[in-house]
Parts: structure tokens; sequence; C-alpha cells
């Protein structure tokens, strides 16, 4: 210990040759690239607060400065409020069950059959951590395009429909994407399809790093399997699922991609399924009402930055140490 | 160990590197310029003659936006610009294909160097109402003025079908030049209503009987496109229209209070909402869209769908071997009814605009001249399968069966075609506005007099709102 004290305090002391120019060193490698993040990340974002307080249409060099007026018009629209409401759907319901569904494939997997040689996954775990993966690989788009013939009426040869006819379940068969009821729905129910995969490898690779002699100790004890979950396993992975959390919500938040694919650009039956980024994109580039849709981006980004602040804090919790 | 830990801690690092971006982020603004700043260029205009009245610079090149959709772009690249650089030698065409018009040209407006003559259409269409009201739109008034390209004494006006430059004026000045000439009405397969010896209703009462006659044969009568209910609009208005009159259309293209709630409206939407409760809609055609629902109607499992003249072309690769497209204009609701019963819907479609900053609006104005001529537009028709709004430019050229019978249609329609503009005029309002009232309609979700109130709503925000410019006739 006292040798390492010294040694911090020596390399703490450098000469005097290496402490010249060393500012002047560190902001010659970062001078190219924060001119880049400036250029391309910040000022955007600057701009569109800019744009945001003006009347600009998106076709014209000039524009006329509005102050609040795009925002005012914002909480007035009703549209926006749907948007909104859809977003908060969203944020709580795909999050939850994405993660808990991630948590229990992936303790599946990993450490969910008492075998012979102790805790291991169930039978041909590695062909479902495969399987899990397959809609991580695909593009949105893709995923999007397919689940619109999943969803598609009967008469256009709609696969779920197909399928409920097949086992007598005819009177549940519907146009799932023309009914208000259940569009928003479906587009949940594909994201979370193509989250889960990525959190369950996410989780089982965490749950690998946990020492199996934890999990025998419990057994010896006499530990169910749940409270092995609840006691071990989830405390141990807490880390990652905060991660997890965090990266999902901001996921969530988006779903511009699919609900734009699924439903169109006005936001499905009855606009009943809108959500921000796509009235967001529809006030640019359907309307050309940059002004609007910047108002719409700036609250969009408070928005994450709270949810992301909010969530961050919600899952801490004491960091459990391994050794 | 590194050597910069003690006093380059982790924190005073970060607080450098911020210091270096708020540097920087103010320069880059002078750097790269913001995305709403632009510019202006000079523009050429040559010498007015006889035969250069609309004053081209014979020697300046001319940059061609062709929109690349269902037209594609050959009929330009192969007619109007080989007969363009055929006048003017010493001139070059500079053309281009483009899917996504906004996409390309939207920054190129703004920077104030968009190009001379542009196709704005297809899904990245940038909204005409909305380029007008930002002044980046060439007035057209001298083009039309011009005399024509065949015979110097009749002006281009002139050679044009009535309502053509009306489609393209906004207030008292004509900013948008349509080319092709879209009859909108109903679509059947001709073989099946032939094979079966169904008639061709005229009357409603006439076709809800034969929609008794086509479920009973196991097929459904009606089908539309599902999810862009608003193609459902159109048959709507011109019952509606063909009942009360044209002012029914004019009154809800000048946003006037009620013009929704008229009951020739009313009647109409009641009538289409009644296929619905009768049972004559292509189950789940709500959940579909255009592409689906025109697929299953090609497919033989409905009998009838409302669309424009391009469905014959538009549906090529799905069509089966033994499909003959029959056209039908919307049948009369009542015997006590305002027009004639071949009245139908004919609208000047695909938009060609000369921008205001454009560096050779002369030539654009040429070009459209051009384009106006019976070759130019006889070239159009043939490449494109769409008739044009140059009169009798379609005479003696060969179409395909279904645009056969829409031309005829048209004919026989004689001075009873109407149209309405509120769409060009306020592209919001007909969708997302009343495309999804028209959808919960069709859908069974609301009752006539809810969907009247939520078209009214529409036409209010958009009277309400003082930032749309808005137009009358």
């Amino acid at each position: 210990m006292a040798q390492q004290h010294t040694v911090r305090r020596r390399a703490s002391k450098p000469g005097p040759a290496l402490q010249h120019g060393k500012n002047r060193f560190i902001v010659a490698f970062l001078a190219v690239p924060v001119a880049i993040y400036g250029l391309f990340t910040v000022s955007p974002y600057v701009q569109a607060i800019f744009i945001s307080l003006t009347d600009w249409t998106g076709l014209t060099a000039d524009q006329e400065f509005v102050g609040f007026d795009n925002y005012v018009k914002l909480f007035g629209d009703e549209q926006f409020i749907i948007a909104l409401k859809n977003n908060a759907i969203l944020l709580l319901v795909v999050p939850a069950i994405t993660l808990v569904l991630g948590l229990f494939f992936a303790s599946m997997l990993t450490v969910g059959r008492r075998g012979k040689s102790g805790i291991e996954g169930v039978r041909g775990s590695s062909v479902y951590k495969i399987v899990y993966f397959f809609p991580q690989v695909l593009s949105v788009a893709i995923v999007g395009v397919l689940f619109k013939y999943v969803f598609a009426p009967t008469a256009s040869g709609g696969i779920l429909n197909g399928l409920l006819g097949a086992i007598g379940l005819d009177s549940l068969a519907k146009p799932w994407l023309g009914d208000p009821n259940f569009a928003f729905w479906c587009v949940v129910l594909v994201m979370i399809w193509s989250f889960v995969g990525f959190y369950v490898v996410l989780f089982s690779s965490a749950m690998q790093s946990i020492p199996k002699e934890i999990y025998e100790a419990a057994l010896l004890d006499g530990a169910g399997r749940f409270t092995t979950f609840r006691q071990i396993t989830l405390p141990l992975v807490w880390d990652t699922v905060q991660v997890g959390w965090v990266y999902l919500a901001i996921q969530a938040m988006d779903a511009f991609a699919l609900v734009h694919i699924m439903l169109g650009i006005s936001g499905g039956p009855s606009r009943a399924g809108d959500v921000l980024g796509v009235a967001l994109y529809r006030s640019a580039f359907n309307d050309y009402r940059f002004g609007y849709a910047s108002a719409l981006g700036v609250v969009l980004l408070i928005l994450t930055l709270i949810v992301s602040g909010l969530f961050l804090r919600v899952a801490r919790r004491e960091r459990v140490e391994l050794s | 160990m590194t050597n910069f830990s003690a006093d380059w801690s982790r924190r005073k690092f970060l607080r450098g590197a911020l210091a270096t971006g708020a540097l920087v982020v103010p320069g880059t603004g002078l750097l790269a310029g913001c995305a709403t700043s632009g510019g202006g260029q000079d523009q050429a205009e040559g010498e007015k003659s006889g035969t250069n009245p609309l004053a081209v610079p014979t020697d300046q090149p001319l940059e061609v936006y062709i929109f690349n959709g269902g037209f594609g772009d050959k009929y330009a690249t192969a007619i109007h610009e080989p007969m363009y650089t055929k006048a003017y030698p010493k001139a070059t065409i500079n053309h281009k294909a483009e899917v996504d018009i906004a996409g390309a040209l939207q920054s190129r407006f703004v920077g104030g160097n968009p190009p001379d003559f542009v196709n704005d259409s297809g899904d990245g269409q940038i909204p005409l109402g909305q380029l007008v009201s930002d002044k980046q739109l060439y007035d057209l008034t001298d083009l039309f003025n011009a005399p024509s390209w065949d015979d110097p004494n009749k002006k281009v006006s002139d050679t044009l079908v009535p309502g053509a430059i009306e489609q393209g004026t906004f207030g008292d000045k004509p900013y948008v030049m349509h080319m092709a000439l879209t009859i909108f009405g109903l679509w059947y397969n001709k073989t099946l209503f032939d094979d079966k010896g169904w008639t061709l209703p005229t009357t409603w009462a006439e076709m809800t009987d034969l929609c008794k006659d086509i479920k009973a044969a196991g097929i459904a009568p009606w089908t539309y496109q599902g999810i862009h209910a608003r193609y459902m609009n159109w048959p709507l208005l011109t019952m509606a229209a063909k009942l009360g009159g044209p002012d029914v259309l004019k009154a809800i293209d000048n946003l006037e209070e009620g013009a929704w709630g008229h009951e020739a409206v009313k009647e109409s939407a009641n009538a289409l909402a009644g296929l619905r409760k009768s049972g004559y809609i292509l189950e789940g055609t709500e959940g579909m869209d255009h592409i689906q629902s025109q697929k299953a109607w090609c497919d033989g499992q409905a009998a009838f769908i409302p669309s424009g003249s391009w469905l014959e072309s538009e549906q090529k690769d799905v069509t089966p071997e033994g499909f003959e497209f029959g056209f039908l204009a919307e049948p009369l609701l009542s015997d006590k009814s305002e027009m004639d019963k071949t009245t139908l819907r004919a609208s000047p479609g695909e938009p060609y605009i000369v921008p205001a900053q454009a560096k050779n609006p002369r030539g654009g104005l040429e070009y459209m001249r051009i384009m106006l001529s019976k070759e130019g537009a006889k070239g159009f028709t043939k490449e494109v399968s769409s008739l044009t709004v140059v009169q009798g430019a379609a005479d003696g050229v060969k179409l395909p069966p279904g645009l056969t019978s829409a031309q005829k249609a048209l004919g026989d329609a004689g001075d009873n075609v109407i149209n309405w503009m509120y769409p060009t005029w306020y592209g919001k309002m007909e969708n997302p506005g009343v495309n999804a009232h028209t959808g919960d309609l069709m859908a069974g979700r609301k009752t006539v007099d809810e969907w009247v109130a939520g078209c009214e709503a529409e036409a209010k925000k958009v009277r309400d709102d003082d930032t749309i410019t808005k137009y009358t006739r």
C-alpha cells in the first residue's frame, strides 16, 4: 500500500520536459473531433431551437421570429396530445415487458436447469440464443413490412388471421391495422418482439459472469428457483438491467419507423396510433411547417432527457460487488 | 499509469474540452451557414421575336428535373428534350430523374439556386400551395398567353381543355402547369361483368340491386383503398355534386361554413356508408392499403373500386390474364338530380413548375410550351398511357382498353365535367384531415352526422389559421 502510494506520487509529478506543451498536445488531438462534433451535433440542436421560434416553412431563405407561438399551438393540437399519450404508453409498456421477458428467457437459458453438473441452461439453450437474436439482425423496415402482412386482413392473406382460422378462432379475426383499438397495440407487440432478443443475449452474458458456486450454495440451502432469481441473479445483473432500462426507454420514445411503415404517415385508423416522431416528420416533410416541427423536436428532446434522468434515478440501487 | 493523472483530473479535462467546444460552436455557424440561410442567382433572358415569343436565352443550359415514378422519365428524354434542343441547338439540357423531389430540391429552394423546370410530383412532392405562398414559383401567365407551338394564331390557353389552367391557378395567377388529364370514377372487371350479364347501374337504386346480385354470386360488390379512405371521397363528392349541382363543391373549396353538411353531401355519404351496413364491402377493407385492396379487386374478390385513370397502368404487374378494365361514371342518387348522369370528375394532374429563382425561367416556360404542343402531348400519351390537357392530342393514339373506356365516358360527359380544389389548396385538410374521417365513416366507426362534424372541423382549422394563404373560386 505504502509502496503504491509512493509510485502514484512520483508519477504525479512528471519532469518539466513532460509537463511542457501538455495542453497544446491535448488540444491538437481534440480540436478536430470537437469541431466536428460541434458542427454536426451541437449546432443542429442550437439551430433547431432557433427554428422552433420562427415560422419557417422549410422552403424559403427568410423566416419571421414568432416567439413561443409554435409551442402554444403545439399544446393546443389534439393530435399532439394523442401522440404524447401513445409515447407514454410505449415508454411504460415496452421497457417493462421487454425487460421481464428478457430476464426470464436469459435466466432460463443460463441458469434455468438443475442438471447433473449443477446449474445450467435449459436443453438447446445455445440454439435458442441464436434464434432470439434473429429479429435484431433484420432492419426495422423489413420487420415493419413483414408484420404488415402478418396483421393484414384475411382477404389480403393476413398470416395472423389465417392462423386464427386454422385453429377455429375465426371469430377473433380482424383487420388489425384498420381498427383503432388494436392498430397501435400491434406496433407495441412488434416492438417488444424485435427488442427482446437483444436483451436476452445481453442479460445472458451478464448472468454467465455470476460464479456458479453462489448458485450451488443457494441450492444447498434449499432455495427455490424464484428465490434464487430474486435474491441472486437479479441483484448481480442489476447494473446491466439498469443500462438496458435507460436504453430501452430511449428506443421506445422513437418508434417512428415501425409506426410509419405499419400505420402510415397519418397515424393509422382514426389517427389513433400517432407518435411524436411521426407527427414531427409529418409537420416537417408533409406540411412544410419546419418551425412547428422543430418545436415538436425540442419538446421530444426535453422529454427524452427527463425520461433518461428519471429512469437512471429510479433504477439506482446499491451495487453488489462480486468479490 | 498516466503522466497526466495529477493535475489533469477528468473533470478539469472535460472543462477544458467544453471551453474548446464553446469556442468552436459559434464559429461553425459562420463556417457552414445555417440551415435557413440562402441567396439568389442571376436570371438570363433572351430576345423576344416571332420565333421566340417567350424570349428564351438560346444559348443557356436548361436544368430539367423529372419525377421518376409511374410515368418514368422517358417521355422527357425521348420526346420533349430533343424537341427543345432541336429548336435551340446551342442550348444544352441537364436532365435529372429523381424519385424523391423534396429530398433533392428542398435545400436548393432554400439556397436560392433551384433548377429551371421541375416535375413536382410523387410521395416527395413539395406542396404546391406552400411553394406559391412562399413566392417560390414563377408566374406562368406569359406561357398561356404565348402563341401555341403549332399555330401562331392560337394562344396556348386556347389549345387546352377547360379547367386545365384553373387547376394550377392560385389567387389570380397561374403557377402550375398540369399535363395529364385524370378521369375519376368507378372501375369494374369488364370480362366478369360480360360473363355474368350484369348491366351497369346509372342510378343508386340500380347499384344496390346489382350489389345484391353480385353478393349472391359470392363476390364482394365493393372495395376501396382502406387506410387511404380519401379515395372514397371522390365518388362521395362526385355523387353529391351530381345531386346538388357543382356549387356544392364550390362551397367546400371556399371553406364555407356548413358546406360539408349540405343535404346532397349527406345523402351521398349515407349511400356509401350504407354499402358497409348492407355487407357490400369486401371484409377487412378498412385494414388494407391501396396495394392490397387493388390487388384483391384485380384478383376478382370485389367488383367495384374507385380510382383515377392511372389505375390500369398502376396495376399492370398484378393484373391477371383476361382481366379487362372497365370505367363507369358514378350513378345518380336520385332522379331529381341537378346534373346529368354522364357527369364525371376530370382533373388536370401531374404538376410541372418553374421555380421563381431559376437561372433560366424563360427556358422553363418554353419547355412547357413544347410539352403542350400537339407532338409533345401525343408523345406523352403514347409513352405513359395517359390523356393530356391538350385538346385532341390523343386522337388516333391507340390506348389500352380501360383508358379507352374512360376516354369515352369523358366524351359522353361533354361539358358535364366537375372538379374540386381544396386538396390542392389545403393539402393537410384532405390528408390526414378528411381522409381519417372518411376512413371512420366507411369502417362504421362514425355516423354520417359525426363525419360531417369532423369534416367541418377540418375546414374550420384551415379557415381559422392565419398562416395559411386562402384561395377562392
